[in-house]
C-alpha cells in the first residue's frame, strides 16, 4: 500500500510538471488560435537563457553571490523572452493572420526550429546546470501510517508547490485584471474585441510572453532537474497528451489533465511495464489522453464544439 | 500562345474525362516521365542518385500518402513516420518469414500491413477533429518507435536493434547499383502517382475532398462519414507504407526504428504543407525542397563561411542550418500559404495568355 501511494504521490508531481508545459500550449492557443509547437523549444531556450545568464553574472559578481545572479539571470532571461514573443508576433503571426490551423502548426514549428538553432548558437549547445537552490534529498513522511513511511522528493514537491502558485497567479490575472481581461475577450472572438478598441497585436505579444514566462519557470524547474540541454525541447512531445485530454482552452484543464496523465504513466510503468518490457510510459500518455477523447472529443474541460451546417 | 486549348475539341465522354485533357499537358507529363527514364540516368551520378534522386523519390511517395490524407481529406496527420516504420518492418518480416517471397509483393504486404495499423489508428477520426486528432496521431508515432524497438520479435531478435535486408532482386534482375535503385523507385512512384490522381478524380476523392470541406454537410448528402475517412486513412498508410518499406529497403539497407521517428512524420507534414494541400505535383514539389535544402545549406553555408573568412565549426554550422531551414519554412508559409502548387499554377494561368498581356 505506501508503494502504491508513494508512486501516486510521484505521478501527481510529476503530472504537475507536466501541466507547468501544457500551460504555455493553453495560453496561446485560448488567445491566437496557434496550436503552439514552439512550446518545448521556447522552455530549452528560456532555459538556456537563465542557465547561462545565472552563470555569466555569477562570474561578474565575484561568484559570492548566488542568489543575486540568479535573480538577476531571471530578469534577463524574462527580457529574452519578451524580445522573441515580440519577434515572433511581428515576423511570423501578423503575416498569418486567418490562415488555416495546420498552416499555423507548421508555422510554429519552423519558429521552434529557429529558436533551437539561435538558443545553441547564441548560448552554446552543452549540459548546463542550473543552480537555484533546489533541495535534492527525499524525505520520508507518514511513517505511522504506513509501514517504512513514503518517501517523498523534497525538489518535486516544490516544483509542485511553484506550479500551483504560477496556476493561482495566472487565474487571478486572466480574471481581474485589466490585460487579462482583453486577453480573454481575444481569445474570444478576434473581431469582436479588435471592434471594441482591443489591439491585437499587442495582445498577442504580450500572451506570446506569459506563454514565455511560463516556459521560463518550466525550464528551471526541469532544467535543475535534468540538467539544461537539448532534450529539454522534447518535454514538449511529454505534454502534448496532458493539453488535449484537458481539452486545448481550458488552464485547469491543463492542470487536472497533467495530474490524470501523470499518475497514468507512473502507474502503468510500474504496474503494467514490466509486462512488457518496459518504456510505456510515453505512449501510455497518448492512449490514455485517446480513450478520454473518444468520450469527451473536446477534452475534459474544452469548449464544446458545435457544428452547424 | 503555345499553351493553349484552342481546337481541342472533345467528342465523346471519354476524350472529356481523360486525365490530362490538354494535349500539351500530356505532352510534357510524359516528356518528364521520359526525361526522368532516360535521362537522368545518362546525366546524373552516383552521388546525385543516392543522396538526392532516390531519397526524393521514395518521400515524394510517402508525401504523396500523407496529402491524401491531409490534402483530400483534411485529417491532419502526425504520425505519417510510424506507418513509413510498419511498412518497412511488415515488409521485413514477410520478407525473411516466408522463403522465397517475390520483393515486390513483400513491399506491398508491407503497405497492407500499414494500411490495416491507418485504419486502426484512424478510428478517432470518426469522433476527434482538427488538432486534436493531430495529437492523437502521434499516438500511433509514439506506439510504434516504443514497440519496433522493444518488442524482439519484430526485428527478428537481432541483437543490435538494427534490421537490414540484402539481395533485392526482381525477376531476377539484381537491384544492387544506385541506378537500378534509382530505376526500380520511379517504377513505383510513376504507377503509384498515377493512382493517386486517378483516385482523387474518383467518387471516393471526391468523397473525401467533401469531407475535408465540411463534414457535417457532406454526412448530409449522404457521403457516410466512416468510410470515407477510414478509407483515406486506409489507401494513405498503404502509399506511406510501401514508401517506408522502399526506405528502409533500397534508401538504407539496413535500419533502426530511429530512421522513422516523429521528425520524419514532421518532415513529411512539412513536404505537403510546403508543396501545397490537395495537389499531387504539390508533393513532388515539397519533397524536393525539403530533400534538398539541407543538403544546399550543407555545402553553401561553410563555402560562404570560408569566403568572408569566418571557420565555422560543425555544431555552428549545424545549428545554422536549423535557423536558415526553419525561417526558410516560415517565409514559405507566408508569402504563398498554398503552397508552391500555388504558384505552379499562377504560372500556368500566365502562359495561358503569354505573349498578350490580357
Amino acid at each position: 500500500m505506501g508503494f502504491f501511494v508513494e508512486t501516486l504521490i510521484g505521478g501527481l508531481m510529476a503530472g504537475m510538471l507536466y501541466s507547468l508545459v501544457a500551460l504555455g500550449f493553453v495560453l496561446i492557443f485560448k488567445a491566437s488560435g496557434v496550436f503552439n509547437f514552439a512550446q518545448g523549444a521556447m522552455v530549452l531556450f528560456a532555459a538556456l537563457a537563465m542557465a547561462r545568464f545565472s552563470e555569466w553574472a555569477n562570474i561578474a559578481l565575484g561568484g559570492d553571490n548566488l542568489f543575486l545572479a540568479n535573480v538577476i539571470a531571471f530578469f534577463a532571461a524574462g527580457v529574452v523572452m519578451f524580445i522573441a514573443a515580440w519577434a515572433i508576433e511581428r515576423l511570423v503571426l501578423r503575416n498569418l493572420v486567418n490562415q488555416e490551423g495546420a498552416t499555423l502548426l507548421m508555422a510554429t514549428l519552423g519558429i521552434a526550429y529557429v529558436l533551437e538553432g539561435i538558443g545553441q548558437t547564441i548560448f552554446g549547445s552543452e549540459v548546463y546546470p542550473i543552480n537555484v537552490g533546489m533541495p535534492k534529498d527525499p524525505v520520508i513522511m507518514f511513517e505511522s501510517l504506513f509501514e517504512g513511511g513514503i518517501m517523498i522528493n523534497k525538489e518535486d514537491f516544490i516544483a509542485a508547490l511553484i506550479a500551483a502558485i504560477l496556476v493561482a497567479v495566472l487565474t487571478i490575472f486572466f480574471q481581474k485584471t485589466p490585460v487579462g481581461r482583453a486577453l480573454r475577450a481575444v481569445a474570444d472572438d478576434h473581431q469582436a474585441a479588435q471592434s471594441i478598441g482591443i489591439p491585437l497585436n499587442r495582445t498577442w505579444v504580450i500572451v506570446w510572453f506569459v506563454a514565455g514566462l511560463v516556459a521560463l519557470v518550466a525550464g528551471i524547474i526541469w532544467g535543475s532537474k535534468l540538467g539544461v540541454q537539448f532534450s529539454l525541447a522534447t518535454v514538449a512531445m511529454r505534454a502534448l497528451p496532458v493539453v488535449i485530454l484537458g481539452g486545448l482552452t481550458s488552464v485547469p484543464g491543463a492542470i487536472v489533465g497533467g495530474l490524470i496523465i501523470g499518475v497514468g504513466e507512473k502507474l502503468s510503468e510500474v504496474y503494467l511495464g514490466p509486462y512488457v518490457g518496459g518504456g510505456i510510459e510515453i505512449w501510455f500518455a497518448y492512449m490514455l489522453a485517446l480513450v478520454f477523447l473518444l468520450f469527451r472529443p473536446q477534452g475534459l474541460f474544452g469548449e464544446k464544439i458545435i457544428d452547424r451546417v | 500562345m503555345i499553351y493553349r486549348e484552342n481546337g481541342q475539341f472533345k467528342t465523346t465522354y471519354a476524350a472529356d474525362q481523360q486525365i490530362f485533357t490538354i494535349a500539351q499537358d500530356k505532352v510534357f507529363v510524359l516528356g518528364v516521365i521520359a526525361f526522368a527514364f532516360i535521362g537522368i540516368p545518362l546525366l546524373a551520378d552516383e552521388y546525385m542518385f543516392r543522396a538526392i534522386l532516390i531519397p526524393f523519390l521514395i518521400l515524394s511517395l510517402a508525401a504523396l500518402g500523407v496529402n491524401l490524407l491531409v490534402g483530400y481529406c483534411g485529417q491532419i496527420t502526425l504520425g505519417a513516420g510510424a506507418f513509413m516504420a510498419i511498412g518497412a518492418y511488415a515488409a521485413y518480416n514477410f520478407m525473411i518469414r516466408i522463403d522465397g517471397m517475390p520483393l515486390i509483393f513483400g513491399l506491398l504486404l508491407g503497405g497492407l500491413a500499414s494500411a490495416g495499423m491507418g485504419i486502426l489508428f484512424g478510428i478517432p477520426s470518426l469522433r476527434v477533429r482538427g488538432l486534436y486528432l493531430a495529437v492523437a496521431t502521434l499516438a500511433a508515432q509514439f506506439f510504434c518507435d516504443w514497440a519496433f524497438l522493444r518488442l524482439g520479435w519484430f526485428t527478428n531478435y537481432s541483437s543490435s536493434g538494427s534490421v537490414s535486408i540484402s539481395n533485392l532482386s526482381v525477376f531476377g534482375w539484381g537491384i544492387d547499383s544506385p541506378l537500378e535503385k534509382y530505376l526500380f523507385c520511379l517504377c513505383f512512384i510513376v504507377v503509384f502517382a498515377f493512382v493517386a490522381k486517378n483516385l482523387t478524380r474518383a467518387s471516393i476523392g471526391r468523397q473525401w475532398m467533401a469531407i475535408r470541406d465540411m463534414d457535417v454537410a457532406a454526412e448530409v448528402i449522404g457521403i457516410r462519414p466512416m468510410w470515407a475517412k477510414l478509407s483515406a486513412f486506409a489507401v494513405s498508410s498503404f502509399f506511406v507504407g510501401v514508401a517506408g518499406a522502399l526506405w528502409g529497403f533500397v534508401h538504407l539497407g539496413s535500419w533502426e526504428p530511429a530512421a522513422f521517428s516523429v521528425d520524419r512524420s514532421f518532415q513529411l507534414l512539412f513536404m505537403v504543407i510546403i508543396g501545397g494541400m490537395g495537389s499531387i505535383l504539390g508533393s513532388f514539389f515539397g519533397a524536393a525542397f525539403i530533400v534538398v535544402l539541407p543538403i544546399f545549406l550543407n555545402q553553401v553555408l561553410p563555402a560562404l563561411g570560408h569566403l568572408f573568412g569566418i571557420e565555422i565549426s560543425t555544431a555552428g554550422i549545424s545549428h545554422a542550418e536549423l535557423i536558415i531551414f526553419g525561417s526558410l519554412i516560415v517565409f514559405f508559409l507566408i508569402v504563398e500559404p498554398h503552397g508552391l502548387a500555388r504558384l505552379w499554377s499562377i504560372a500556368k494561368e500566365k502562359l495561358r495568355l503569354w505573349p498578350f498581356p490580357h
